[in-house]
């Protein structure tokens, strides 16, 4: 006896702004959600790394150590580290509950672009504006990274890391790809500076905004363009890209104040989230729910499919009834 | 961080009960007595040797006392022989002594084994032995003791050459017989001479007859180590040494020198000398008869002047009479000088080989054109050679000097070809629409075309510069274009495009076709072989590193398929890449090249004018706003931009 077939879920928009966090670092350069999903990390221009909890909108820790603005950072899957990366082309490596510095690692050029850590927490891979990508090891006490790859002609924007692959972007127009398991070594050529890259959670495509205002979406194995998504503004600043949890669409921050959704077959714009007036710098998409973090300013706003009744609503009303 | 002390001495209790360790010996406890607890002195080395006795003399303080010696009228002492067991010790008898005790097997039990060891033995010492072939004085002095197992087969009813087992009713053990049927009386024959008394007693043989079974013949299992072919005996030492009308000449290439020198062969008139010490340097005895060859006399009709079976004709040498006579000395013995050219350790097969199976094949059917004489075809290309050696080359392959062979054989003719050979008009209009080409682009093609195919060009042969070099494919078409184009063929750069490129692609190969041919035009021949292509650019040396080797290609092809959106080929690159292994055990995945010594990519030149190759960790100023540099120079263009 079968059973039926369970209804399809229409792919939710997280179009409800559930909570707006202000942060208090100065401008806040990235926003990313952690491992699950429970945790927001900040990074600020005043020098300090902030873990956030999503769901309350409280400050848990503050992280104190670079010494210039912290522009990306990532946590660990278990959560019990954090990495982060700096302007002042350092690398730190955290050790979450006591807020200590467990390793900082010296060996770029310039400032740090973008960091994160491999799927077990092993590697640290950094990119920076020097044109290198650099593979840190956690394990070992050596200061000196595993393996610098610099290739890129010049700075590195972003990079993304899977199971066997390093995927990075440069400000010279290529998006990298670099396959550990099979040694090789893809280039696909933008033509444009490249401000983030994505892998798609299917392992087969990748995503890719430039500085013409376009995202294009590209074939992993081909290097074909699957699809391209424009109407946004992407003109000089380095902003973020991402997919959504199931692939479903690709979202992308604007200059305009706006973050604009498309749906990712059909490439047209189904969402244009309102967040402000001054440039969306960073956008994060949670790992399994339709929830959104964005960061403006020093503000992020966290997003979701559903609108929540905020606890300040349900305590006024027991207050009054009392 | 705990370390573990072991206290000497002190007992462990593990499960399995209390562990003693052994206590350390100290130095002065280290010493040797033996069983009686007398300290042991030892000469020479430390351990081994011999105990020194009783402060160097014999073993005890009694001292050695000999066997006592009795002499008087009515008992004579015995004969005694002395031992040398007699003078040694305990020490001496026991293992480590100079004569140790072991318990053997006697020789009235041993197996047989020992006697292998003494039979090769025998074997060399026979051949080296000045007696060779006779173990004469080796049987006499040997005791003729046959081992235990021997006896007591012997007492079981064996007999010397039979084979042991139950008994079998014929000879050629087809059937086995019951063990308790009565035997054959008399001693069984030889294994020889078996096949003649089947004949005779095949039909009176009673029914209930058994026979031994047939010893077997020992396989030798020895491998063959040397280089000589199968069933090869060296010279034969008693025809060698042996007297009589064998021994002047021993003749190696005869047909059946096999048998010749036999050891068995023949036997005439008994041979003089028993020993096979004779011939003439050993002279003749008193008693003997006279020999016949006393002086040898070499004949030249012992030695061949020509290789063995080179007579012509038949052998008959004109004998016409009926040949009855001759075939049958031939035909009996043929079995028998067969046998004897068995080599060693084969056998005549049982069951004959099936001629249908290995069968003789006919000769093929050859076509009725065949003529048996082969012309070679020519390594050169035509078109790389001078016309006139290109002629001369033709004529020899036999095709006529006016026909141009079709590059594919007359089954890749096109349409114009083919209108050639059948001699039909030719169309009207022009074989492919030129209207696509802007007339520039027309006139440096015929530019091209007729700087090519003039005779300069056909001089040349192998020093034209490839302008492709990086793209072999790219090159290969290009080749084909001016191979073409110095023969004089109009259509050379659309015959040489690659169809399976898109229209886009071919139109840019066109061009950079064209310019090639006319930028790279070939030099008249007599200065040209005075100059030779630089291996290195020696201008653009100095300016250049070395980059990976992503960055050489060219890039405005690839902004043009971004703009018109072709992503993929165009757009895509792929290089080899070789991680560091130790990220690839951090990434829990097998490196992929393992024995590679060197990790990133493999590097080719580029321009070494980049901020960053200056920047190194310690030296960089501030961190802020390091601009990025200019757009890098490319290598050598391919050809220059017109």
């Amino acid at each position: 006896m079968s059973f039926p077939q369970p209804k399809p879920e229409v792919p939710q928009l997280p179009q409800n702004l559930l909570r707006t966090i202000d942060c208090q670092q100065g401008a806040v350069r990235a926003v990313r959600f952690n491992a699950d999903g429970n945790y927001l990390l900040s990074c600020g221009s005043d020098k300090s790394l902030k873990l956030w909890s999503v769901s309350r909108g409280t400050l848990l820790k503050t992280y104190s150590g670079h010494g210039y603005e912290v522009l990306d950072a990532d946590g660990s899957y278990d959560n019990s580290q954090l990495c982060s990366c700096s302007s002042d082309k350092t690398v730190i490596l955290w050790d979450v509950a006591t807020g200590q510095v467990t390793r900082k690692l010296r060996g770029h050029a310039g400032k740090v672009n973008c960091v994160q850590f491999n799927e077990e927490a092993t590697v640290i891979l950094s990119g920076s504006i020097d044109g290198t990508v650099r593979c840190w090891d956690t394990r070992s006490r050596k200061f000196d990274p595993i393996q610098i790859l610099d290739e890129a002609q010049d700075g590195v924007s972003s990079l993304k890391v899977s199971e066997h692959e390093l995927l990075t972007g440069s400000v010279d127009g290529r998006v990298r790809r670099y396959d550990l398991r099979m040694g090789q070594l893809h280039v696909d050529f933008i033509n444009s500076p490249i401000t983030c890259v994505c892998f798609s959670a299917d392992g087969q495509c990748t995503l890719t905004s430039s500085l013409d205002s376009t995202v294009r979406l590209l074939d992993k194995s081909t290097g074909e363009m699957l699809g391209e998504y424009t109407g946004h503004k992407m003109k000089g600043y380095k902003l973020d890209c991402c997919l959504s949890s199931k692939d479903t669409h690709v979202l992308s921050c604007s200059e305009d104040g706006h973050v604009y959704c498309w749906d990712l077959v059909e490439g047209s714009l189904m969402l244009k989230l309102p967040v402000g007036k001054a440039v969306v710098q960073s956008l994060s998409f949670h790992p399994s729910e339709t929830r959104l973090l964005t960061a403006m300013e020093g503000r992020v706003q966290v997003w979701g499919a559903e609108p929540e009744e905020t606890e300040e609503d349900v305590v006024v009303v027991q207050q009054e009834k009392a | 961080v705990c370390s573990l002390v072991l206290v000497q001495g002190v007992s462990v209790v593990t499960s399995s009960g209390p562990v003693e360790y052994p206590k350390p010996v100290p130095l002065h406890e280290q010493t040797v007595k033996d069983e009686k607890g007398r300290y042991q002195r030892f000469h020479g080395a430390f351990t081994g040797g011999f105990s020194a006795g009783y402060f160097n003399t014999v073993g005890t303080k009694e001292g050695w006392t000999p066997a006592t010696f009795v002499s008087s009228r009515q008992q004579k002492a015995g004969r005694q022989n002395a031992r040398p067991e007699d003078f040694m010790d305990e020490e001496d008898l026991g293992d480590h002594g100079i004569a140790p005790r072991q318990i053997t097997t006697t020789a009235d039990f041993a197996s047989g084994r020992k006697d292998v060891i003494r039979d090769k033995a025998r074997a060399i010492t026979s051949l080296s032995a000045p007696i060779p072939g006779d173990t004469v004085l080796e049987d006499l002095v040997a005791p003729a003791r046959s081992s235990m197992g021997v006896e007591l087969l012997r007492k079981m009813g064996w007999k010397d050459g039979q084979g042991v087992g139950p008994r079998v009713k014929r000879r050629l053990c087809k059937q086995r017989a019951d063990s308790a049927t009565r035997a054959f009386g008399s001693a069984s024959p030889p294994n020889g001479s078996s096949e003649s008394q089947d004949e005779e007693d095949g039909e009176f043989l009673p029914e209930n007859l058994t026979f031994a079974p047939k010893d077997v013949t020992p396989i030798d299992f020895t491998p063959k180590v040397d280089l000589h072919g199968l069933g090869y005996r060296g010279l034969n030492p008693l025809a060698a040494l042996r007297g009589g009308p064998g021994a002047g000449h021993i003749n190696l290439f005869t047909m059946d020198s096999d048998r010749t020198n036999s050891l068995f062969g023949e036997d005439r008139k008994g041979q003089r000398r028993r020993g096979g010490v004779a011939g003439q340097g050993f002279g003749v005895g008193a008693m003997e008869d006279d020999d016949e060859d006393i002086y040898h006399r070499d004949i030249m009709s012992n030695y061949d002047t020509v290789l063995g079976g080179e007579e012509p004709g038949d052998g008959l040498y004109g004998w016409t009479a009926p040949q009855q006579y001759n075939r049958t000395k031939k035909d009996h013995s043929k079995d028998a000088a067969y046998l004897g050219k068995i080599l060693e350790g084969f056998t005549l097969a049982s069951d004959k080989l099936e001629t249908k199976t290995v069968g003789i094949f006919p000769p093929p059917n050859l076509p009725r054109d065949f003529r048996p004489v082969h012309y070679f075809r020519p390594v050169v290309d035509l078109s790389s050679v001078s016309p006139m050696v290109a002629q001369a080359l033709q004529t020899s392959r036999g095709h006529m000097a006016q026909e141009a062979p079709s590059k594919g054989g007359r089954h890749q003719l096109d349409s114009a070809q083919r209108r050639e050979l059948l001699g039909e008009a030719t169309l009207q209009g022009s074989l492919l629409n030129p209207s696509r080409f802007a007339p520039h682009a027309e006139q440096q093609q015929q530019e091209a075309l007729s700087v090519w195919s003039g005779p300069t060009a056909q001089a040349q042969t192998g020093q034209t510069f490839k302008p492709f070099e990086r793209t072999p494919h790219k090159q290969a078409r290009y080749d084909l274009y001016i191979d073409q184009l110095k023969q004089g063929d109009r259509d050379a750069l659309e015959l040489s495009l690659d169809p399976t490129m898109t229209e886009w692609e071919r139109g840019r190969e066109r061009d950079e076709f064209v310019r090639a041919a006319l930028l790279y035009k070939p030099s008249s021949s007599s200065l040209s072989c005075r100059f030779t292509r630089g291996k290195q650019d020696d201008g653009v040396e100095a300016d250049t590193v070395e980059v990976t080797r992503d960055q050489e290609n060219d890039v405005d092809d690839k902004q043009a398929a971004v703009k018109m959106k072709m992503f993929g080929k165009l757009t895509r690159d792929t290089f080899e890449w070789h991680p560091d292994n130790l990220l690839c055990k951090r990434f829990n995945i097998p490196d992929p090249y393992p024995g590679s010594g060197f990790v990133g990519m493999p590097k080719v030149k580029r321009d070494k004018f980049s901020v960053f190759n200056f920047l190194t960790v310690s030296e960089s100023p501030t961190a802020s706003a390091s601009p990025a540099p200019q757009g890098n120079k490319q290598s050598v263009p391919l050809y220059p931009d017109t």
